[in-house]
């Protein structure tokens, strides 16, 4: 279903045209712009901008001055954990005419703005769909290429989380992914495993029901190692056990799903099971601060009740 | 009380005669020109609100419950008639022991009320029912009244009527678990099967499924306009067609369905496509 939306290292940044900088917003970035994600050949003749960062040093963390929230908006209804499924690339490439590569290309610009927003407005956790184990189906060509572009983004970018206090985290099936590739994750996890200011967890070659077969065979392990009894088996240990342990707040508040497609397809199965939905007929390329704004507005005015009832 | 059975009746009434079964026969032939969902799942929210709306100001009569209990057998012979093999409706979810006692007790005391009465529609147009759920927290009245509407219906095997109550999708899944678990580590002690680090499959925790009866939601439908799932068909959800609606869960009608089915056949192709791709 989805792609990896990684970049192609080139000379300058995109700038998405329709999200230009409202006059007296303060927009901080933690990251030289020029750095992150900066990558689309000049023939599709997108609007192209040079950015500057405000730090001092290559080491300075991420100023934590507050950002003025868009109107209607309220910091203390903020989501702490958005998920995104990042669908129809492959759509808005074709729709221009452009080959699917420069579909993820765009998609990368969306999900680089994303961040950034989610880093300015306080979400703690962004949660994104970029390879699904049903992917694996595609065309070899295809799978190698994406897997080689993941790497190569998250290298080129390793330095940027760091400095924007960016933590990584990739959960899925690795028993698929190349081993340099596995030997990245690792490192790139390992050397952003303390930042504080937001956590990217990247789920590639994820199903949500994979998530839970494995945490079955773990807890299946340990109850014959004896560590557990079968009388132990709950909630909470399921819990501990799926990939989503490596965060504080592994079930989401907010699920985006771009166009237009109404289905969750096996994405964090487990953790969903109260997370309020929100879809949008947006191709992932076209979903920039407006759509996203519009997706934390329609959350924060929901009433969520976890079965139980509002008196 | 006699006052809604009636009520109810007419509805049924209404569905099964006269001018509008043929005129819903000819929307129903419309809608078979493209692809039938084979199995529609309803969370059915708004009950609550819909007895506020008919005792404003006052306490609360049944909840609303009696009413949702009429709008399920409507939408149940709607599907049937559609040629939808299998409904699933969430009825009561363990979360929903968190509320008020007495909304509670309501809640089951209307159930109990219902069973003669789903037995004879059951019945009448050969459906199964079946209880998903934990249904151990009930009294015992109750699950002796589950089980004997269970065996009523047993023998039918043309459609299925799944209730979940006492159900989330989280204890679904920890009861398969828990199952597959005590199976695979009484096949260690016994030496059976000792294949290694991969002993637990995805069929393992599917076949201890309460919904294991029945295939996967093409449909999931959510009325009183919330988006979220709800702890509902987690793991059966994941290429479902997620369909939310404002009207209130008792005030649901033929023409909510049929946009749903529309809404569905619309992005069929899509499902159909990632289908063929997994074939390749």
């Amino acid at each position: 279903m989805l792609s990896l939306r990684v970049a192609i290292p080139a000379a300058n940044t995109l700038i998405p045209t329709k999200t230009k900088p409202k006059p007296g917003l303060v927009v901080q970035t933690g990251w030289n712009q020029t750095d992150l994600f900066s990558s689309l050949p000049k023939r599709y003749d997108y609007k192209l901008q040079a950015a500057t960062t405000g730090l001092t040093d290559g080491r300075a963390s991420v100023e934590d001055k507050e950002v003025e929230l868009p109107a209607g908006l309220s910091r203390e209804l903020m989501p702490k954990h958005v998920a995104v499924i990042m669908d129809g690339n492959g759509r808005w490439a074709r729709q221009r005419g452009l080959p699917t590569s420069a579909g993820h290309e765009a998609g990368v610009k969306s999900l680089r703005e994303m961040v950034e927003l989610c880093c300015q407005w306080g979400i703690q956790v962004l949660t994104v769909f970029a390879f699904s184990s049903e992917n694996w189906i595609r065309p070899k060509v295809e799978v190698n290429f994406l897997l080689s572009l993941f790497e190569r983004a998250l290298e080129s970018e390793m330095e940027s989380f760091q400095r924007s206090g960016i933590r990584i985290s990739v959960i899925g099936d690795s028993s698929k992914l190349p081993a340099s590739l596995l030997s990245l994750i690792n490192k790139v996890e390992e050397t952003t495993k303390n930042n504080t200011r937001l956590q990217l967890i990247v789920a590639v070659s994820y199903s949500g029901k994979y998530d839970v077969v494995q945490a079955c065979r773990s807890i299946v392990e340990r109850a014959k190692d004896g560590q557990i009894q079968l009388a132990d088996i709950d909630e909470g240990l399921i819990e501990q056990e799926l990939e989503t342990n490596c965060t504080e707040y592994p079930y989401p508040d907010l699920l985006i799903r771009t166009s237009g497609e109404l289905r969750v397809s096996n994405f964090l199965l487990w953790q969903l099971a109260y997370t309020e939905l929100f879809f949008t007929q947006e191709l992932w390329p076209d979903f920039g601060k407006e759509e996203f704004v519009e997706a934390l507005s329609s959350y924060q005015q929901r009433q969520r009740r976890f079965g139980g009832r509002h008196s | 009380m006699a006052k809604e059975v009636m009520s109810g009746w007419t509805r049924v009434g209404n569905v099964s005669r006269g001018v509008s079964s043929v005129i819903r026969e000819c929307i129903f032939g419309v809608l078979r020109v493209g692809p039938i969902p084979n199995h529609i799942a309803f969370i059915m929210d708004g009950n609550r609100r819909y007895d506020k709306k008919q005792n404003p100001g006052g306490a609360a009569v049944s909840g609303g419950h009696d009413a949702a209990f009429w709008a399920l057998v409507a939408m149940v012979m709607y599907c049937y008639e559609l040629g939808v093999k299998y409904v699933t409706a969430y009825a009561f979810s363990i979360d929903n022991f968190k509320r008020k006692s007495e909304d509670v007790q309501i809640l089951m005391d209307s159930m109990l009320r219902k069973f003669d009465l789903l037995e004879k529609v059951a019945i009448h147009f050969a459906i199964r029912v079946h209880f998903a759920g934990n249904l151990g927290p009930f009294n015992n009245e109750f699950r002796v009244s589950a089980m004997k509407l269970m065996e009523a219906t047993a023998g039918y095997s043309n459609s299925l009527l799944t209730i979940c109550v006492a159900y989330t999708s989280r204890d679904e899944i920890l009861h398969a678990i828990e199952e597959s678990c005590e199976q695979k580590c009484i096949d260690h002690v016994r030496e059976i099967n000792s294949d290694g680090d991969h002993i637990i499959k995805l069929m393992d925790l599917e076949k201890n499924m309460y919904m294991a009866v029945a295939p996967d939601p093409d449909i999931i439908i959510r009325t009183e306009g919330e988006n979220r799932l709800s702890n509902f068909l987690l793991w059966q959800s994941c290429g479902s067609h997620l369909c939310s609606m404002s009207v209130l869960w008792p005030e649901i009608e033929l023409w909510n369905l049929v946009l749903a089915i529309l809404n569905f056949q619309k992005h069929k192709p899509y499902l159909e496509r990632k289908k063929k791709e997994k074939q390749v």
